[in-house]
């Protein structure tokens, strides 16, 4: 039996390569199709990969809570123009909610930092110090700024990575160094691992992070005590959110005296919601793409079963003389069905290659992340097969039946 | 000697459009194993129907067909491959290789579907090529090898399985006259060691190699008398 599928296997290899002009016209379908799979699926991986490393490098399970317009009498004021949101709010959320397991407050604003001769615009971030925890940033040089930095509102300062290009040489260490801030001297005293692009596109390592206090009293000013951007919150575990964000919504609507139908004057936005987007469109792309692929695997597969059928037409009487001398409809079956998988299995490596050099090839020219897998492979070329494997049958079966003597006296 | 092939009121009816054509007509004969027989007839005497259906190619519409006895009538498509695979050789008038394959994979054929492990095919393939002359050219195509020898690599895959019996069908009608002597020597060695041949033809003297010969007209046997004079190669 073994003996049987491995002759006709290398029967099957000679019958193609006698053939290479048409074998290779009909694999093309097939070589297409999987090499499209490989192709796709490599870039929606890789995108959703990265999709997966911004919402990381936000913090997992985070909230983030901006204030909105508020109305006063029927004037709707833009977002942020009134105070709605406050240090107060933060504390208190933090207080009232058990499930939030940190709440931070900042404020931002956009400044010239100066280092030596060299100055640099970036986003200055006053932030408590629960903000760094709930964000998940790591530093690749010093640490963070604790809550005595925060209660005397000292002058220290962690700085992103494009910061540190900027105000820098290479090779000098930055902490320890002094910045300006709006001619306040700052000392360095951690340098932020970097981050990358945020969903929305913004550089997130181009920023220097200061305590809270500090922006507030001597870098960024403030025109009320203890207004602030954004609140950031986290919980333990991710499937608390929803309910976390329930109770904040709670919390502040009673502490802003909204009654009744009177809109929020916040936003809250959670990570899992940006998230989904952000998958929702990777999904669409891979599953048109699936599509394409899909209908060139079954033109692949038909072009299969076409030159098999002639094949088929072509070889009656070599049929008939195997059949003379004791093969069974088996025999005959399995003869075509191991071309068709050959056909389809040559085809399916050729896609491979083809589909993994079209993913490193976007990757190179256009800058996109991909993630190639086996898992991926094996499903493609078990594709390949399983086409091969279907289209084949007809054929087959129809070379299996066919009546001894006429096969013999076919011209 | 025990008869190897029984038949008895064989009739074989084709539908041809809308005409019943009758190639054999309530037929009957014995072979015995180990005889030469010779079966003539014109074209349309039912000879070439006879010879597909003891071969096993096809069945008879009605009668009996015993082969070593065994009832073959009613037997399914499988069964009889089994049959043509272990006690069958053929060898047709137009060779019927394998194009573009060696004459040792042509002659391994059989056993590949008997499901021999490759080295035992290999070593019983070349040992019936040598046993028809054609050592050295186990690695010729059809198309690299003489008529003669063509009909030699076919003799050689019909033997390989050793089967009771060889069945040839004007197996040197493409064939001149040296290299049909030379056919023809290796058909009667081979029944010397015991193998029944029947062999159809309309040569005579191509016959006369025979020890019987039996005529067919009609889908019946006309005469059936053994051969006095016997032509040895």
């Amino acid at each position: 039996m073994s003996t049987f599928v491995w002759l006709t296997v290398m029967t099957a290899l000679r019958v193609l390569q006698r053939n290479r002009l048409r074998a290779g016209l009909t694999m093309l379908g097939i070589i297409i199709g999987v090499g499209a799979v490989i192709a796709m699926v490599s870039i929606g991986e890789g995108a959703k990969l990265a999709v997966q490393k911004q919402i990381a490098s936000m913090g997992a399970n985070g909230i983030l809570i901006w204030p909105n317009y508020s109305m006063i009498g029927g004037v709707r004021g833009g977002q942020g123009a009134v105070v709605t949101l406050t240090v107060a709010d933060a504390i208190d959320l933090k207080k009232k909610i058990p499930l939030l397991a940190e709440a931070g407050w900042s404020r931002s604003g956009s400044m010239q930092v100066m280092s030596g001769g060299r100055n640099w615009s970036t986003t200055v971030i006053g932030a408590s110090p629960s903000v760094l925890t709930i964000r998940a940033w790591a530093y690749s040089s010093g640490g963070p700024f604790t809550q005595t930095d925060m209660d005397t509102a000292a002058r220290v300062a962690l700085i992103g990575q494009t910061v540190v290009e900027n105000l820098f040489d290479p090779g000098e260490e930055p902490v320890g160094a002094i910045i300006r801030l709006k001619n306040v001297p700052i000392r360095v005293i951690g340098v932020l691992s970097p981050k990358g692009q945020s969903p929305s596109g913004s550089d997130q390592d181009d920023v220097v992070m200061i305590p809270f206090s500090t922006a507030e009293r001597k870098v960024l000013g403030t025109s009320f005590l203890g207004s602030v951007g954004g609140v950031f919150a986290s919980t333990d575990r991710a499937e608390d959110v929803f309910e976390a964000v329930e109770q904040i919504r709670e919390v502040l609507r009673s502490r802003h005296r909204l009654q009744g139908d009177r809109p929020d004057d916040f936003i809250i936005r959670t990570q899992i919601d940006v998230a989904k987007v952000q998958e929702g469109t990777s999904e669409t792309l891979t599953g048109m793409l699936l599509a394409i692929a899909s209908v060139s695997l079954l033109v692949g597969g038909i072009g299969i079963m076409n030159i098999l059928l002639v094949s088929v037409t072509e070889r009656t009487r070599e049929i008939g003389i195997r059949m003379a001398v004791g093969a069974k409809r088996f025999h005959i079956m399995m003869q075509f069905l191991i071309e068709a998988m050959t056909l389809s299995m040559v085809g399916g490596g050729i896609g491979v290659l083809f589909g993994v050099t079209a993913a490193r090839l976007t990757s190179i020219i256009a800058g996109w992340p991909i993630v190639i897998s086996g898992e991926t492979i094996l499903t493609a070329f078990g594709f390949s097969l399983v086409v091969g494997l279907f289209f084949g049958l007809y054929p087959a079966n129809k070379a299996a039946r066919l009546n001894p003597i006429e096969a013999l006296r076919y011209e | 000697m025990s008869p190897l092939i029984v038949c008895e009121d064989l009739w074989k009816v084709y539908r041809v459009g809308d005409v019943d054509v009758q190639a054999l007509r309530g037929l009957s004969v014995t072979i015995n194993e180990g005889e030469f027989v010779a079966i003539m007839g014109t074209s349309g005497s039912g000879k070439s129907t006879l010879m597909n259906i003891l071969g096993c190619l096809d069945q008879p519409s009605k009668g009996r067909y015993q082969l070593g006895g065994v009832e073959v009538k009613g037997l399914q498509p499988d069964q009889l491959a089994e049959i043509r695979n272990r006690k069958i050789g053929f060898v047709f008038q137009s060779f019927n290789l394998i194009p573009r394959t060696s004459a040792l994979e042509n002659a391994q054929l059989p056993l590949l579907y008997r499901g021999l492990p490759l080295k035992e095919q290999r070593v019983l393939a070349s040992a019936a090529l040598e046993r028809v002359g054609l050592k050295g050219r186990e690695h010729h195509t059809p198309t690299q090898l003489s008529g003669g020898q063509q009909q030699r690599v076919a003799i050689a895959r019909a033997l390989v399985t050793s089967p009771s019996l060889l069945l040839a069908d004007e197996p040197t009608g493409n064939l001149d006259t040296a290299s049909s002597l030379e056919i023809m020597e290796i058909l009667e060695g081979l029944n010397r060691d015991g193998i029944t041949v029947i062999l159809v033809t309309h040569e005579v003297d191509i016959a006369a190699h025979a020890a019987r010969e039996i005529v067919i007209k009609d889908g019946q046997v006309l005469s059936d008398r053994p051969i006095h004079h016997r032509a040895y190669s």
